[in-house]
């Protein structure tokens, strides 16, 4: 079977994803958007088409979240192709995507490739976050998004960072405020933020303003809010029935973990893509210059993927990496492409001012990256943080050698949630920096796919033994 | 765990959960079917048999292994509800059925 | 400097099994191997403890094959009494399919000269038609045309064995030294350094087995060992309640539940990338075996290097120039973990390989093969 022969694949449809898409069909490049989701949005703007239109209707969700409709009405305007339902399970260096949708799988070449994959939230292993009832404070917001769903019964909201704020305003304003919201930011973070905060208060006045406005929302309707929480777990037998901090503990039935966001690497890692640990973020980055070019020569990268920069800065980098793309597929002069660039990178140098604020004031504490011994690291193969450490003592250099020894990052995900976790506890238990112990090689599929569907690939049975 | 804001969108759609009827909201997602089905735990692991439920709901933990329409182990956040669709729990490790 | 008794480069499962074997017998032994992130098959492997076909036209190689297996349970029960680790060894027999009459005529002529060249020694083997294969294994495809079946075949969880056979070394007193990339050393006859200052290791025995490594270690050591990387690519679906009782050479289920489908053979050099169209051709021939196996999902699958020797038949070997340099060479490492740790091991504690293993030297590429 030849595969379809285009000029940009854009993978995923967030914020990054729509607006590369977008720009690089209307400078004339054969462009296909790939997304695992059934319609445009990525996170953010997650069931952004099914939200309300028109002036006078409001939602819970937010103007912000409202700013997603424009973007997906330019990608339906476009002539980009839009491929829902849609996941990428293998790309080739040459440019050669193996794509999985209910038809089957198949294959898609293209020159090159924008990768919007997004960023999902840090995993937040405290003891008991495995117990039914423990889920993250993203995940409620996506049941709103999508279902108009909000928790029922007590809800605590445990963690830290923009988001978490957000969230509760979005929660109060749906009639469900949450019960508690244990706040985990360490005291010392206020310090090292306050040298940051007169750099940032005038270029990130209105973020500033926007976060302080959720805070004042949420405390304002009468959530109580317990600062510096340390010690934290959920306990239950069977499902969660209590929530435990240093200090206090409440029934519960809902508990919500958030400590951030931090770039999903599962594809640039796969790619081989070079990758550095960043110390301000705490996480893993794909290296990239500033079209998000990476070390491969078809691949750029956008969006939160690249580094977490939040959904404006997103869709400015998307429109970068589609420049650059047709500049380089020959439809834009490079000094064209350099001048359109401008005004972008004056926007998305206002978007950045804020981060290193954010990046000090939402560090996640030690425990959130090195949990006690007794906590589930790899939720899907059972493995604890004491046999990561066994397998350090042993003499694993690094995740992959613990990942042979433990199967841990071995399950249906891959690694995806427990990789930070490894690579932490790994550093610690050696006395090493993260930086020099690495990560997990995670390889295709990307996401799981039957048999069927892989036999119809249509390959010739040459190899095999 | 989960209930439906009185003031959300209208459309809903008939599912069954664990044999039983359940009205979801249109475009919502099999795992939030069994939420809002009142079930916590939505899966017993294929390792221990411990009680497990849905985590992230964004496709990354797959901790919402369920049964859709007779289909083991589906990825249930990513799945968008259809009328009919028969959703259960999944319990440990799938069956194979060579017959 | 460290004075020790033997040194062992490469922690692979060939490296592993004989330094275990080492520190055995009682000598104080380092095993130095690289980082986390190398060329090691033994990470990468199919999993397969399997006699049937090793050894075609070698008949030294086939006994050396049927010996390791006779070894493995011995070390097994030893690994899981010793570390708690199990290797999960099953020795129920194997089969190996064939989907065409070709492929049905190709087995059969193999497996003839296999006994043939077995000997007194013996090859219990039998051609199985459909009917036959339906009480062994489940549901077969109506493409599955018959099979050849010895009882000597088996299978095993070979990253247990990896992990256990690393515990049970540092158990016994042995170092392992990661994270080191050997590329020079002194070599004088029973005298081997490796590393400097404070970190120089000295042993009067060195074994290479660095896998692909050796190819450029061992002419530091007058030894020869010509191996190419030969990629295999393997995928794994999700787990499932047991159907298999017996592996075949492509399709096996793991203790966990997984179902295992091996295992292409690709020469492409250093390369460890994954190809869509040979894991396509690979579900194609599983689901052609197993219909039914069209609904798993695979949630795994990966790339890995073989070593492959010139002939595919194992190179084992110690140098003239400098006694006490020893070398391992093979691309069933995991079926050879028995011979390795009990038999080669000893033969190095010994200071001598035994006169059996004369054929297996990579003096043989130097006599011009007959056709
Ligand atoms: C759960 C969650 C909720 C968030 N909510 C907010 C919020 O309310 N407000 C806010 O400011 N920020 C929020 N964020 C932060 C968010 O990262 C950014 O604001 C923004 O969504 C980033 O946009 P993006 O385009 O880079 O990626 P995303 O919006 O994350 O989009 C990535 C897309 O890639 C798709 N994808 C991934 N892998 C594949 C694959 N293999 N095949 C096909 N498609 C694939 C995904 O389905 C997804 O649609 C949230 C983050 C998360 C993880
Ligand atoms: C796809 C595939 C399927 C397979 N299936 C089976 C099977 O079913 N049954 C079976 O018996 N076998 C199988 N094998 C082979 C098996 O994995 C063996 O272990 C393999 O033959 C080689 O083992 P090894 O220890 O020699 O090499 P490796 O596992 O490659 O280990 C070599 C080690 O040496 C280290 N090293 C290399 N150079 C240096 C240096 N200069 N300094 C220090 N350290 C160094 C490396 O880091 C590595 O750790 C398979 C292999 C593959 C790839
Ligand atoms: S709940 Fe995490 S993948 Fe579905």
């Amino acid at each position: 079977m030849t595969p379809q022969r285009i000029d940009l694949a854009v993978v995923g449809a967030g914020p990054a994803g729509l607006a590369a898409a977008t720009t690089a069909a209307d400078l004339g490049l054969d462009t296909l958007l790939l997304d695992e989701q059934d319609g445009p949005g990525g996170q953010i703007y997650r069931g952004i088409e099914r939200a309300p239109d028109g002036r006078n209707k409001t939602t819970p969700l937010g103007v912000d979240y409202l700013a997603g409709k424009p973007l997906a009405a330019a990608l339906r305007a476009s002539r980009a192709g839009y491929l829902p339902g849609t996941t990428v399970w293998h790309i080739d260096a040459d440019g050669t995507l193996s794509v999985l949708d209910k038809n089957g799988s198949r294959t898609i070449r293209a020159r090159r490739i924008v990768l919007a994959t997004g960023a999902m939230e840090r995993p937040v292993p405290i003891p008991g976050w495995t117990l039914p009832g423990v889920m993250t404070v993203g995940a409620a917001q996506i049941l709103l998004k999508t279902g108009d769903l909000v928790p029922a019964g007590r809800s605590v909201l445990t963690g830290q960072g923009p988001l978490i704020w957000l969230a509760a305003a979005q929660l109060v304003r749906a009639g469900a405020p949450p019960a508690l919201i244990l706040e985990t930011a360490p005291h010392r973070n206020y310090h090292a933020a306050a040298r940051l905060l007169l750099r940032a208060l005038w270029p990130a006045r209105r973020q500033l303003a926007k976060g302080l406005g959720l805070i004042r929302e949420v405390r304002g309707a009468g959530v109580p809010v317990v600062r510096e929480a340390v010690g934290l777990a959920a306990l239950g037998r069977g499902r969660l029935e209590r929530v435990a901090w240093n200090g206090g503990e409440i029934a519960a039935d809902l508990l919500l973990l958030h400590e951030g966001v931090i770039p999903n690497i599962q594809i640039s890692l796969a790619l081989g893509l070079e990758h550095r640990w960043d110390a301000a973020q705490l996480c893993w980055r794909p290296v990239a210059d500033e079209w998000g070019a990476t070390s491969l020569p078809t691949v750029a990268i956008a969006g939160d993927g690249a580094g977490i920069a939040g959904a404006e800065a997103a869709a400015l980098t998307g429109r970068l990496a589609a420049l650059d793309a047709a500049a380089l597929l020959d439809k834009l002069d490079p000094a064209e492409r350099d001048r359109r660039a401008r005004p972008i990178r004056k926007a998305l140098k206002r978007e950045l001012a804020i981060r290193p604020l954010l990046d000090a004031l939402y560090r996640p504490a030690p425990p959130v990256l090195v949990p006690p011994d007794d906590v589930v690291a790899c939720r899907c193969e059972e493995v604890t943080v004491a046999q990561i450490r066994r397998a350090a003592r042993l003499g694993a250099p690094g995740p992959n050698q613990a990942k042979a020894f433990t199967r841990c990052g071995m399950g249906p995900c891959q690694g995806r949630l427990c990789g930070p976790t490894v690579s932490a506890v790994m550093a610690d238990a050696l006395g090493k920096p993260i930086a020099e112990i690495g990560t997990y090689r995670p390889r295709a599929p990307y996401k799981p796919i039957t048999l069927r569907a892989l036999a119809g690939l249509g390959a010739s049975p040459s190899a095999g033994s | 765990m989960f209930r439906k804001r009185p003031e959300g969108s209208a459309a809903t759609v008939w599912v069954t959960v664990e044999g039983r009827e359940v009205q979801v909201p249109a475009g919502a997602s099999a795992a939030a079917a069994l939420l809002l089905a009142g079930l916590a735990a939505t899966r017993e692991t294929a390792v221990s048999g411990a009680a497990r439920g849905p985590y992230c709901l964004m496709g990354v933990c797959f901790e919402c292994l369920a049964e859709i329409d007779g289909v083991p182990n589906c990825q249930s956040c990513m799945v968008t509800i259809g009328p009919g669709m028969a959703i259960r729990r999944q319990h440990g490790k799938r069956i194979a059925t060579p017959q | 400097m460290q004075r020790i008794d033997a040194i062992v480069i490469g922690g692979g499962l060939v490296g592993s099994a004989i330094a275990y074997g080492l520190a055995r017998a009682g000598l104080k032994t380092a095993l130095i191997d690289e980082g986390d992130v190398a060329f090691r098959a033994s990470r990468g492997n199919f999993g397969l403890v399997w006699v049937q076909s090793k050894g075609l036209g070698a008949p030294h190689y086939q006994r050396w094959t049927r010996r390791s297996a006779e070894e493995w349970p011995k070390l097994a029960a030893e690994l899981v009494a010793g570390t708690g680790i199990d290797p999960a060894l099953e020795q129920p027999g194997g089969v190996h399919l064939c989907l065409s009459d070709q492929e049905l005529d190709e087995r059969r002529a193999r497996m003839e000269q296999m006994r043939a060249e077995a000997g007194n020694f013996g090859f219990d083997y039998r051609m199985l038609g459909p009917s036959e294969l339906k009480d062994m294994l489940p549901r077969l495809g109506p493409a599955v045309v018959g099979a050849s079946w010895t009882p000597y075949d088996g299978h095993a969880n070979s990253l247990y064995l990896l992990h256990a056979l690393h515990n049970g070394f540092v158990q016994r007193g042995g170092v392992y030294i990661p994270n080191r990339t050997i590329d020079y050393a002194a070599a004088q006859p029973n005298d081997f350094r490796l590393g400097s200052g404070a970190d120089e290791v000295a042993a009067p025995k060195i074994v290479l087995a660095a896998g692909l490594g050796n190819a450029k270690l061992a002419p530091l050591f007058g030894l020869r060992a010509p191996v190419r990387p030969q990629r295999g690519q393997i995928l794994v679906t999700e787990r499932a309640g047991r159907v298999f009782d017996m592996p075949t050479t492509t399709v096996r289920q793991t203790v966990e539940g997984g179902i295992m489908i091996g295992d292409s053979m690709e020469d492409v050099g250093f390369d460890t990338s994954q190809r869509p169209d040979v894991m396509a051709a690979m579900a194609e021939r599983a689901v052609l075996s197993f219909p039914w196996l069209a609904e798993l999902q695979v949630v795994r699958a990966w790339a890995a290097l073989r070593v492959m020797p010139p002939d595919g038949t194992p190179i084992y070997d110690e140098s003239e120039q400098f006694p006490g340099a020893f070398t391992a060479n093979c691309h069933s490492g995991v079926t050879l973990a028995g011979a390795h740790a009990n038999v080669f091991a000893a033969m190095v504690a010994a200071g001598a390989l035994a006169p059996e293993m004369v054929p297996f030297s990579a003096r043989r590429f130097d006599v011009p093969q007959a056709a």
